[in-house]
């Protein structure tokens, strides 16, 4: 990182068009994430397990989802245009999550016949999470301080989701023989993903240059550290390292499941942009 | 009320930002929570920065406009500017000890002092003050309470996580 490099207010950045390009580029990254899980999250209320699991999955969706709005606000203040419309109207192309968020909660629909797995649910959100401490860490050290500041903020918070999701991790893991082998199948189905979440996207270069996170590489061994001794601390078997996706959700890259979601979050807002809520 | 020379003009509006409550846990006022982190008055506009608990908190809007309310009464106020700013981060530790018997009050255990999160998180029961309780469900009705229940007094209550 260029450590000298400090930029503390959205004014101050917009002075700065290279800055601002890369700063805004991994804006959406870090928002798109949080705002695509938080919904697959919420499409999972009234399904969990049981109503404590309903009321802690959606309480940790809501806060996630307040995550994102903070980075889209961040975003406003830069001059995207209006968080509102930066989560609901953009097109499915314009996003920069990562395609592991966008993934559906399983077969069926939220209404009808929903046949959700709740294995991926958590095996998504425990690793998404361990990514997630990541990250954080390195931006609490953003040359872009309003950026360092709200992360120091949301690492507090993100530490009872993880404590939460680790209890779900260790009990499917020394469980019966159908829940570990759920488990080994949907860990599969992550690790297909999970790659995508360590790519900073085809302006990495100038996002690393400016110090505003730390590069891929360094990025991804920490995550390789903490995943591995999750593994071993819940007597999995270590699957190896995730390869690099197809798709490349940081390129704008996504399958049709991102473009379904939109849809169906955006529906009520597009027929009212204006009104008031 | 109308705005005074001097000093005393921020001492008026932290008086009355003790009338705003959490909209979740009415007996308890912002000020209380350790949610306001400054006020200042620049001719006719006031200025207060709030600390949000948790980001996540639908409660915000409600806190933002409730505030724009109370102040704006006041005599020559023109603009209640209300921002919501994460430096210092809200911590747990920041709730004054009124606070924290108000919320024993209203049935919510406080979150202890100078927490660590690798430290046990002991609960006493706000009810009959046992420590005899046990964890139901890490996240309540809001992200910043915790479901709990008293093995001594046979009630469940609520506790506030320690960030």
């Amino acid at each position: 990182m260029v450590s000298s490099l400090r930029i503390e207010s959205a004014e101050q950045a917009m002075q700065n068009p290279e800055y601002l390009t890369a700063l805004k580029e991994l804006l959406f990254q870090v928002a798109d994430d949080d705002f695509i899980l938080a919904h697959r999250g919420s499409e999972w209320l009234g399904l969990a397990p049981h109503i404590e699991e309903d009321v802690a999955f959606s309480s940790m969706s809501q806060d996630m989802m307040g995550h994102a709005v903070m980075f889209y606000e961040m975003l406003e203040a830069l001059g995207a245009g209006k968080a509102d419309d930066l989560a609901q109207l953009r097109k499915p192309e314009d996003f920069r999550n990562a395609v592991l968020v966008e993934r559906m909660n399983g077969t069926g629909d939220y209404i009808e016949e929903p046949h959700y797995d709740w294995a991926y649910a958590i095996a998504r959100c425990y690793f998404y999470g361990l990514f997630k401490e990541v990250r954080s860490e390195s931006l609490a050290n953003s040359s872009y301080l309003p950026l360092a500041q709200v992360s120091r903020k949301t690492m507090t918070e993100h530490r009872y989701h993880m404590i939460h999701w680790q209890v779900w991790m260790s009990q499917l893991a020394n469980s019966t023989e159908e829940a570990r082998n759920r488990l080994a199948n949907a860990l599969g189905k992550v690790w297909d993903d999970i790659g995508g979440l360590f790519i900073l996207g085809p302006l990495a270069a100038s996002i690393v240059k400016h110090g505003l996170i730390e590069g891929e590489e360094l990025l991804t061994q920490r995550w390789l550290e903490k995943a591995k001794k999750a593994f071993d601390t819940f007597g999995l078997t270590w699957i190896g390292k995730p390869k690099t996706p197809e798709l490349n959700g940081r390129a704008g890259q996504h399958t049709q499941e991102l473009a379904d979601a939109i849809d169906t979050l955006s529906e009520v807002y597009r027929l009212d942009p204006a009104a008031n809520w | 009320m109308a705005l005074q020379e001097g000093l005393l003009q921020e001492d008026v509006f932290w008086n009355l930002l003790e009338e705003v409550k959490d909209p979740e846990i009415p007996a308890v006022s912002m000020v209380e929570m350790g949610m306001i982190n400054k006020v200042s008055v620049e001719d006719d506009v006031v200025s207060v920065e709030v600390l949000p608990t948790f980001v996540g908190c639908p409660a915000l809007e409600i806190m933002k406009s409730a505030i724009v309310k109370k102040l704006g009464t006041v005599e020559g106020v023109r603009e209640v500017q209300v921002n919501f700013v994460f430096e210092p981060a809200w911590s747990s530790d920041r709730i004054s000890d009124s606070g924290r018997e108000k919320l024993r009050e209203f049935g919510i255990a406080s979150p202890p002092c100078k927490h660590r999160i690798e430290e046990p998180w002991e609960v006493k029961c706000p009810y009959c003050g046992s420590s005899h309780t046990t964890m139901e469900n890490l996240f309540g009705p809001t992200a910043c309470r915790s479901i709990l229940y008293c093995k001594h007094c046979k009630n469940p209550f609520e506790a506030m996580k320690p960030i």
